[in-house]
């Protein structure tokens, strides 16, 4: 099969709880390898969406369709399911050994136990816990545990795996070490992923592809660097790490750029709309160059202010600076650039930023 | 996980002794009968004697349910026993009245005797009658403890207190225990009080007591025990041949020298003695 | 004081000498108590879990039953259960008042809602998506239940407890259908209860020594079980 054959195709999807439509979906399709990865705030809808897919949901209605053959009756749903694999949020271990764990979805489609053993090794291996395989669950930390669920997962060597903010709720450095591990699994094994988080950078990290979710809606889909860079609307825009999105009045359009007017500045970027339109626009902070003398000779930069800095705020490795051309803007140093500048609240500096690196979300009146 | 294999395996194991280990219900159902009875002939030891030698001669199995006197004819009225063996004469009569009994015969007769504390402070021990003692003991206010429970003794009982003229029902020194005999004898004994027994019971208790006979001999205390056969008109499943071989047997000369015998040898004298044939009239009934 | 010496002494006498009678008495409690726990887990087991996992309206009520079922009184199993098997009553037919059968159903009825109430409350205090996990592990409907029965065993352990120490304790039950008829239906509760009241309290107290040391012993047995599975 062609990498752009859907391996999983949904259309219509909709799960209505308690009278109120939860999730709508009219089309959703999941490539054959493909990671996605679902963002969004809680309560958006990626854990019903996964159930969904999963056809864990009674109350879903819709049609999909797995590798082409439609899954509708009970016995096509069973066979389904038997072939995909689903990690939640707790690692919902069995109170037994890691070992039975990871070898409880292979007992459960009566493996023998000379394979199931063989098997289970291998994906312990693969998890790098063959040390842990006799350990009581209830005797494993945090990180072991949501170990052990991933290992169970892969243990039956599914086509396609649902996690549903697998890391959520693991200390930094196990989840780095843990999904470092994941990426190379779904490397090596090619298995179909989606996943859902809350973490862009997760998300960013992991997948081949985007969605993002509000209120039970996909609002956006697409490649990564698409979806951080061009969001379509504010709320992708603030979800996706676009603290600049401002609104401004368009003075002058020609030649596929646009000027538009805000507070005292002219700010140009590419776009198209209508003289004397309103426009939503954003700039990602890492985007925005701060200096202490104005850079008009020397910079290609065409969008230059003077502006004062209002706060800085550290955020471990950047500076999150605070600053007001008239509009607000933030803008990331690093802290060696904030030391060789000699920046402070309340001094005057210069900001700039590329015509490129403006992004518009809309136009209208 | 192994622990739990091993748990489950010594469940089943257990259910399969069991389900082949009990005594099979269906297969004695035919030949078993059921005796209501009152709790002094099960209390005394008496019935242990004699329904083995019954079930080995008849093949019968007794099923023995031990109640008050009351409480056994209640069951023959529903027809949920085959055979009645009480001590409660005149309801007995009523009872026959009534048509729920076809025969029923004398079996034997021991007595009731009112029992206390030795230092006996109504002091009944002078009382010609058991009449007079009752009123003595209302008089003086000294604490009598009832069955109250409607046995063949508390039927004794209500009928003497009527006899005498006298309501205890409601007063201070009346107490109403709800116990079989041997557990009113108990609660006398701790409370130092007065209480009517019948001699076989307080024979076996003896010891432990401390209440002495106070009140014996009285014609009117006689405790005289009936065989009642059930009457299937009134209830057909009731099973009249088992009844009638039980009562059959215990009028029988055999099982009547065993009734005089009994409790010789552990207390100097008979527990009961044997009337089988007599007229109810000989005893001054 | 002397009582509860003589009585002690009279229980090892019982004991050790293996009264023949005493023997048989206690057979028969464990025999008519185990069997009716058995009964009860079985229904107890199936009918808990179905309460736990189904989903309909009337469901609170039904638990609410089901937990007030928890602490039946022994007496009034007896009395409803002794109405239904009266040879006029309406399962009169199968002629099994006063036999040990009839006590068997009697522990029954009254130890199948405190395993039922047990194994709902096990059951729904395992995590809402491990039944959603488990399925998504490929198991059918039937799989799913058998492991989320044996997720929650630890706990449904203490309703077999439960279950036994309320029937081999009871005697309202025993005695109203059963009878305390001597070498067919006398157990231990029933025996004692007859012997206090012929005043032989030496007697009814090694008859509660034995029943005590019974219960002892097989609660240690299933704690002994349930601590082994059970980590530190």
């Amino acid at each position: 099969m062609s990498g752009d054959a859907g391996l999983l195709e949904v259309e219509n999807l909709e799960v209505v709880r308690g009278g109120v439509r939860v999730l709508e979906i009219p089309s959703f399709v999941l490539h054959e390898n493909e990671v996605l990865s679902l963002i969004g705030p809680n309560g958006a809808g990626k854990s019903t969406l996964l159930l969904a897919l999963a056809r864990l949901l009674p109350a879903a209605s819709g049609t999909m369709r797995y590798r082409g053959e439609p899954i509708s009756s009970d016995r096509s749903t069973f066979a389904y399911r038997r072939r995909l694999a689903m990690v939640f949020q707790q690692p919902l271990l069995f109170d037994a050994t890691v070992f039975d764990n990871v070898a409880s979805g292979l007992k459960i489609r009566g493996m023998s136990r000379r394979e199931i053993r063989e098997r289970v090794m291998e994906t312990l291996e693969l998890f790098k816990m063959v040390h842990l395989a006799e350990r009581s669950a209830r005797k494993l930390s945090g990180g072991e545990a949501q170990r052990t669920s991933l290992a169970r997962a892969f243990a039956i060597r599914p086509e396609m795996i649902f996690l549903d903010e697998p890391f959520v709720a693991l200390d930094p450095p196990t989840r780095e070490a843990l999904m470092a591990d994941l990426e190379r699994i779904l490397g090596e094994t090619s298995t179909a992923a989606v996943l859902a988080t809350h973490d862009q950078l997760e998300a960013l990290r992991l997948s081949d592809r985007m969605a993002v979710m509000k209120q039970g809606e996909i609002v956006q889909n697409g490649p990564p660097a698409e979806v951080m860079n061009c969001p379509v609307d504010e709320f992708v825009a603030s979800f996706v790490g676009m603290e600049n999105v401002l609104t401004g009045r368009v003075v002058d359009a020609c030649e596929g750029m646009l000027t538009l007017s805000l507070a005292q500045c002219r700010i140009e970027f590419p776009g198209s709309a209508g003289i004397g339109e309103s426009a939503v626009f954003c700039i990602r902070p890492e985007h925005i160059t701060i200096s202490n003398f104005d850079p008009d000779a020397e910079t290609s930069a065409r969008n230059v202010f003077p502006a004062v800095i209002r706060r800085i705020v550290p955020t471990g490795v950047f500076q999150k600076i605070h600053l007001d051309c008239g509009f607000s803007l933030v803008a990331y140093l690093t802290n060696q650039s904030l030391a060789n500048l000699h920046l402070d609240e309340g001094k005057r500096v210069f900001v700039s930023f590329k015509a490129t690196a403006v992004h518009m979300i809309r136009s209208g009146k | 996980m192994k622990i739990w294999k091993q748990f489950s395996l010594l469940l089943a194991a257990v259910t399969a002794c069991i389900a082949f280990g009990l005594p099979a219900p269906a297969s004695a159902a035919s030949k078993s009968i059921i005796l209501a009875t009152t709790t002094s002939t099960q209390d005394s030891g008496l019935l242990d004697v004699l329904i083995p030698i019954f079930e080995k001669e008849s093949g019968y199995l007794v099923k023995t349910i031990a109640v008050g006197s009351g409480q056994a004819m209640a069951m023959g009225m529903k027809g949920e026993a085959d055979v009645l063996l009480v001590h409660s004469p005149d309801a007995e009569k009523k009872f026959m009245a009534e048509g729920f009994g076809t025969t029923r015969r004398l079996v034997m007769h021991n007595d009731f005797i009112i029992v206390g504390p030795a230092s006996d402070p109504a002091r009944i021990r002078s009382a010609k009658t058991s009449v007079d003692a009752l009123k003595r003991i209302a008089q003086s206010g000294s604490l009598f403890l009832s069955r109250g429970d409607n046995s063949g003794t508390h039927a004794k009982e209500k009928g003497l207190w009527k006899g005498a003229g006298i309501t205890p029902a409601g007063q201070k020194w009346y107490q109403q225990t709800g116990l079989g005999m041997g557990l009113t004898l108990n609660v006398a004994a701790e409370k130092k009080g007065y209480t009517l027994t019948d001699r076989a019971t307080y024979l076996a208790l003896r010891k432990n007591l401390g209440l002495a006979i106070l009140m014996e001999g009285d014609a009117k205390l006689l405790n005289v025990y009936h065989v009642i056969e059930l009457n299937t008109a009134k209830w057909p499943k009731i099973n009249a041949a088992g009844g009638k071989a039980f009562a059959d047997f215990m009028v029988s000369r055999k099982t009547q020298e065993v009734i005089g015998k009994f409790g010789v040898k552990k207390f100097g004298s008979p527990l009961f003695f044997p009337d089988a044939g007599k007229k109810p009239e000989t005893l001054g009934l | 004081m002397d009582l509860l010496v003589d009585g002690f002494a009279k229980a090892i006498a019982l004991l050790t000498s293996l009264d023949q009678e005493v023997l048989a008495i206690t057979l028969l409690s464990l025999k008519v108590s185990v069997t009716a726990t058995l009964i009860s887990l079985v229904l107890g087991i199936s009918s808990g879990t179905l309460l736990a996992l189904a989903d309909f309206p009337g469901k609170r009520l039904i638990v609410s039953i089901v937990n007030t079922g928890m602490g039946l009184p022994p007496v009034v199993v007896g009395l409803f259960v002794t109405i239904f098997l009266w040879r006029n009553g309406p399962f009169g037919y199968l002629d099994i008042l006063y036999t040990p059968t009839a006590m068997i159903i009697a522990q029954a009825v009254i130890a199948t809602p405190i395993v039922c109430g047990i194994t709902v409350a096990s059951i729904q205090n395992l995590p809402p998506n491990l039944r959603l996990q488990i399925l998504a592990l490929g198991a059918t409907r039937l799989q799913m239940v058998l492991i989320l029965i044996k997720e929650a065993r630890l706990p449904l352990l203490a309703g077999v407890m439960a279950g036994f120490g309320g029937v081999i304790s009871e005697v309202g039950a025993s005695i109203m259908v059963g009878g305390n008829i001597k070498g067919y239906t006398r157990v231990l509760t029933t025996a004692t209860v007859m012997e206090s009241g012929m005043g032989n309290f030496d007697m009814a107290f090694a008859l509660s020594i034995i029943l005590l040391l019974l219960c002892f012993a097989i609660n240690y047995l299933l704690t002994r079980i349930q601590q082994r599975e059970r980590p530190r």
